[in-house]
């Protein structure tokens, strides 16, 4: 009986969160059409999300196209089909890697951060602070960092890709001794425009925005306690990597990139 | 937080960078605006064209110098590829195209032959002669065909 009643509450109360989720989502897309457009607040939540996860983004990108490369190259050498190694590992890069692995990479680097940002400014009342001075929350606080991720994300994407193909080449090429031109050419034959490019770039820019939605969201309605703070800060990596690789599939099975 | 100028320099040069990687990835790995203008199209016929794809490399002598453009079917139900080369490639009318494979499972792509006429393809001609591509699976069963193993 009280397992049931439970059941129920964490029903009814999953379905809540969904119900304040997306009128928190339309308040932001209301601030973001609106002016004041607080461009000097965005520019400094992209140096957060942007600029401060560029190291460790590019350092991974470099050592999963590496580990590609030689994975690859391991396989493809059996059937004598070395030369395809650069449609190999340009190919998982585009279409999968680099968007859902810079997306599990920025939301425990910045999504993290953000939400423990706005949790404590939660427990300490400065959003209450800033609600007395009449200045809306969701429009200073919120506005820009959802945005900032969703304008860095296919950025930081894109920097991630190049990387690891840098990292495949550096592998293939120097270590392995896979023909540099045919690595190139075989991996620019195999990689389309519309087909690859637009996909990645489109699954980029989805997680950046979910993964905004989430970190705001979760910091947004924390506990006003130190507890609040960490839970809000776990919950936004772990809610935050699970929509990700959700979407990941649902983006790859409805639009087939 | 305080306005920094090299705060928002940093964060300028990390959106030029961002935006010449996605630049790099569509132009140079993604291949938009590959034609460039005024660049040599050809067409060509083939009763098979097997797996060549577009942007699959066109070569004389091995040298890329160009690629294919786009596939389709003519009225006759063959396969029409159109060819973007060179402009400056002095090709005679009588060259030929083949589709071959790069090594035994490599991508396919198209070897033009020249020929030995004075007169040079333009700009949106034919080439006359062409070879199809060769299918190993056709092959095998023309083999066992004439061998005389067939099965019940």
């Amino acid at each position: 009986m009280k397992a049931l009643r439970r059941l129920g509450f964490r029903t009814v109360n999953g379905i809540a969160h969904l119900g304040r989720l997306t009128v928190f989502v339309g308040d932001i897309g209301n601030n973001v059409v609106r002016p004041p457009w607080r461009f000097r607040r965005l520019v400094d939540e992209i140096f957060d999300v942007g600029v401060l996860s560029l190291v460790i983004v590019c350092l991974s990108g470099a050592t999963v196209g590496a580990v590609l490369g030689l994975q690859g190259y391991v396989t493809l050498s059996r059937f004598g089909a070395e030369g395809s190694l650069g449609a190999v590992v340009g190919l998982s890069l585009v279409r999968e890697l680099g968007p859902v692995l810079t997306a599990l990479l920025v939301t425990g680097r910045a999504g993290s951060a953000m939400a423990a940002g706005i949790a404590t400014m939660v427990t300490t009342e400065q959003i209450d602070g800033l609600r007395m001075m009449s200045i809306d929350p969701i429009d200073y606080v919120v506005k820009p960092k959802a945005l900032a991720m969703l304008l860095a994300m296919p950025m930081l994407n894109a920097l991630f890709i190049l990387f690891a193909l840098f990292g495949g080449y550096l592998v293939g090429v120097g270590l392995l001794g896979v023909d540099g031109g045919t690595y190139v050419s075989s991996m620019e034959n195999a990689i389309t425009f519309e087909d690859d490019i637009a996909g990645t770039l489109l699954k980029s820019a989805i997680f950046g925005a979910l993964v905004g939605m989430i970190a705001t969201y979760r910091g947004y309605t924390s506990e006003p306690t130190s507890a609040g703070v960490s839970a809000s800060t776990t919950g936004t990596v772990v809610t935050g990597s699970v929509a990700v690789l959700l979407f990941d599939y649902v983006i790859t099975a409805l639009w087939g990139v | 937080m305080q306005p920094s100028p090299v705060r928002d320099l940093i964060v300028g040069l990390f959106v030029a960078l961002g935006l010449a990687a996605i630049a790099y990835l569509s132009i140079r790995v993604g291949g938009v605006g590959y034609g460039t203008p005024g660049g040599l199209l050809l067409y060509a016929t083939f009763d098979e064209v097997g797996g060549l794809k577009p942007r699959a490399p066109v070569a004389v002598a091995g040298v890329t110098v160009g690629q294919v453009r786009t596939i389709g079917l003519d009225d006759l139900l063959r396969a029409r590829v159109s060819l973007d080369v060179d402009a400056d490639l002095h090709l005679p009318v009588d060259s030929s195209a083949a589709i071959r494979t790069q090594g035994l499972l490599g991508d396919q792509f198209i070897a033009l032959e020249p020929g030995g006429e004075d007169d040079l393809l333009a700009g949106g001609d034919e080439i006359q002669y062409t070879e199809s591509a060769i299918s190993i699976e056709r092959l095998i069963g023309k083999f066992v065909h004439n061998s005389g193993i067939e099965s019940e």
